[in-house]
């Protein structure tokens, strides 16, 4: 099968020293920045995004690749040890997570975490190694309004499916939307909201946005709510290593999250939170002993930390193979390629499958890496959280603007970085999401570029949106993902959510 | 939802912050018409050009205006935690005392007043300490920065004293 030749060649690419080096910076980095509190994978990649600048694409990508996995390891061990998970997808790992740790478990609690995310990671890295060529393939015979259907679908599910209201999710996608109007239309050349501003007219950054909305907007929220008392972390006594039974209570939900998160990054879902949720209801229904949960049970943080791994690798999927990213992390990710000019997709296989496949096996070695990383020198790790407030945040806001002075050094974009850091803040007070800003920004344009080549095609007839096969069910699958949900909630009132809410002491 | 246990909801006043955020929607949706409207007649022959894709933003955009009106006169609008606005203030203050002096002081010292009134917004009042700490912790990141990854961060009167 040509994707195992691929996958060596790949592998070969990654093995290369320098690339070693970049993956391991990545990892580290990833790692140390995602372990901060209050910062989830999306910001650790936008705040190192400048970092890789002046690499070459490939080794970029790669470190780049080490930056998103380790992130996401970084985020459960906040979770476990401070009990205020630093990205949405570790609040379940939070749950049983941090019962543990209080209880004295919190060793074997990291452990279960980091290697179930070794195993998912592995699992679904080579997952997508193997659908992708098939995807890629699928992808061919999609015209412009397949594409259009299928970025629909990723605004629907990014933005109203899941979260607490179809409202303010169908708000924030439209501001974004809105945003990446700005400029000058890629196909007829016109300028549109620029509004004679001559800075205006290259459009709004994405990783401008990014930051300010999830840096600044974050830090300002956090200052408001003023001093609450020291967050207090969890010492981790004891043994790291876990034991016989703890190994024999989190093979299977090892798996069982990689087999539930896998599919569901892959598919256009809305990210990687819904995936731990199937799992702890999943864990909680296969125990042993049911009553544990909510008192520290070793299932319920193997499962959901798997899955959320495991779904990580997912949302690549669409992202490599189509171009389409569902999630913030991974909007910001596009923006990464497309500062090298590169454009995922069916094509970037075709034109430069050297780089797709080094950047696949890099991901095969940055697990490996973390899992080094983060058994031994957990300790490390833990001392990050100790940081005071004052200088945590200081050091965010630092290299937060750090980050878009080196890539434009000009204070008009720092002005941008100040308006959208109070739009993000503003936002976070009336419960408006910030990742649909983010996702209508980078995808918009796109988005407007497929619709209007479909509509050129069929000169101007709306129905041959509806016509083909593909595009229907797409779209009929983004519509019944914004109604269904709406009725939920006029209804139950958000019964996940409540769920979760009664799960918390 | 605590809907109703907290008694300044159930006076069910209109929720004036919600209206005020519908009437922002409302102004951006009004915006873009009017800018695109000046690009009227560039559609080529399948009446698909550049405004097609902002007309239906804006459409859609005030069609959520409509939308929170009615959430705001429900009162649909979550609970909002009070907010202290003295951090918030230093910590802005500190943002556009960087983007003024960033080009004039250079990267260290403008970013230094950053990390200093940023550390002051969240409770730590001495700025003759945390003032030089800020400042000699960006020299550092500049030098980092600047000189080994080749970023390019304004150098400032403290960076040419040793570059």
């Amino acid at each position: 099968m040509a994707t195992f030749e691929f996958l060596l060649q790949g592998l070969w690419v990654a093995a290369q020293p320098m690339n070693l080096l970049y993956a391991l910076i990545g990892v580290t980095l990833g790692t140390a920045v995602g372990v901060l509190p209050g910062i989830g994978p999306a910001l650790t990649v936008a705040l190192l995004l400048p970092v890789t600048y002046r690499l070459d694409p490939a080794g970029s990508l790669i470190m780049f690749a080490g930056i998103y996995y380790g992130g996401m390891y970084g985020g459960s061990t906040t979770s476990i040890l401070l009990n205020t998970p630093g990205e949405s997808a570790s609040i379940v790992t939070a749950l049983e997570g941090n019962k543990m740790a209080r209880a004295g478990r919190g060793g074997p609690a990291l452990a279960t975490a980091a290697i179930g995310s070794f195993v998912a990671g592995l699992i679904a890295t080579l997952g997508l190694a193997f659908i992708a060529p098939y995807i890629v393939k699928l992808a061919l015979v999609f015209g412009p309004r397949e594409y259009f259907a299928l970025m629909v679908l990723a605004f629907v599910t990014v933005s109203s499916a899941f979260g607490d209201s179809t409202l303010r999710g169908l708000t924030s996608l439209f501001v974004g939307l809105a945003l990446s109007v700005v400029g000058i239309d890629q196909l007829t050349g016109q300028t549109r909201l620029s509004f004679g501003v001559p800075e205006l007219l290259d459009g709004i950054e994405v990783t401008t946005l990014a930051v300010a909305m999830f840096a600044i907007g974050e830090t300002l929220f956090i200052a408001a709510q003023g001093d609450k008392g020291p967050d207090k972390v969890e010492a981790v006594r004891g043994s790291v290593w876990m034991s016989k039974l703890d190994w024999a209570r989190s093979w299977k939900p090892w798996l069982r999250g990689t087999f539930i998160g896998f599919p569901i990054g892959a598919m256009p879902a809305g990210g990687a939170e819904i995936g731990t949720f199937l799992s702890y209801a999943t864990e909680k229904r296969l125990a042993k002993h049911p009553e544990e949960f909510g008192n520290g049970a070793i299932e319920g943080v193997a499962g959901p930390e798997a899955a959320n791994n495991a779904s990580a690798a997912g949302t690549l999927v669409p992202l490599l193979t189509l171009g389409l990213p569902t999630t913030a992390t991974a909007a910001i990710m596009l923006a990464g390629f497309q500062q090298y000019g590169l454009q995922p997709g069916p094509l970037l296989f075709a034109t430069n499958p050297q780089l797709v496949w080094g950047l696949i096996a890099s991901l095969l070695i940055a697990n490996f890496m973390l899992l080094v990383l983060n058994l031994p020198l957990i300790g490390l790790w833990v001392k990050l959280l100790t940081i005071p407030k004052p200088w945590l945040y200081a050091g965010i806001l630092l290299f937060a603007t750090l980050g878009t002075i080196g890539a434009n050094p000009s204070v008009y974009e720092l002005g941008m970085l100040l308006a959208f850091g109070l739009l993000g803040y503003a936002m976070r007070v009336f419960g408006f999401p910030i990742a649909p800003v983010v996702v209508g920004l980078i995808l918009g344009p796109l988005a407007e570029q497929q619709l209007r080549r479909a509509l050129a095609i069929s000169q101007g007839d709306v129905s041959v949106l509806f016509t083909s096969p593909i595009a229907a069910v797409l779209l009929a699958i983004a519509a019944a993902a914004l109604i269904v949900p709406l009725i939920l909630r006029a209804r139950g009132r958000g019964q996940v959510l409540a769920q979760l809410a009664a799960n918390e002491d | 939802m605590t809907k109703g246990l907290n008694p300044s909801t159930t006076t069910r006043r209109p929720d004036r912050a919600a209206l005020f955020i519908a009437a922002v929607l409302a102004a951006i949706a009004g915006l873009i018409f009017w800018d695109v409207s000046r690009l009227a007649g560039a559609a080529g022959y399948s009446q698909v050009g550049p405004t097609t894709v902002p007309y239906a933003i804006a459409f859609c955009l005030a069609g959520l205006s409509v939308w929170t009106v009615f959430e705001a006169l429900r009162n649909d609008f979550p609970e909002r935690e009070r907010q202290e606005f003295g951090p918030v203030f230093w910590i802005v203050a500190g943002l556009v005392a960087q983007m003024l002096l960033l080009n004039v002081a250079g990267f260290s010292i403008a970013t230094g007043i950053l990390f200093a009134l940023t550390a002051r917004g969240f409770g730590k009042r001495k700025l003759w300490f945390s003032l030089p700490v800020g400042i000699a912790l960006c020299f550092a990141v500049w030098v980092i920065f600047a000189k080994l990854l080749q970023l390019s961060l304004p150098a400032g009167p403290l960076e040419h004293l040793f570059f």
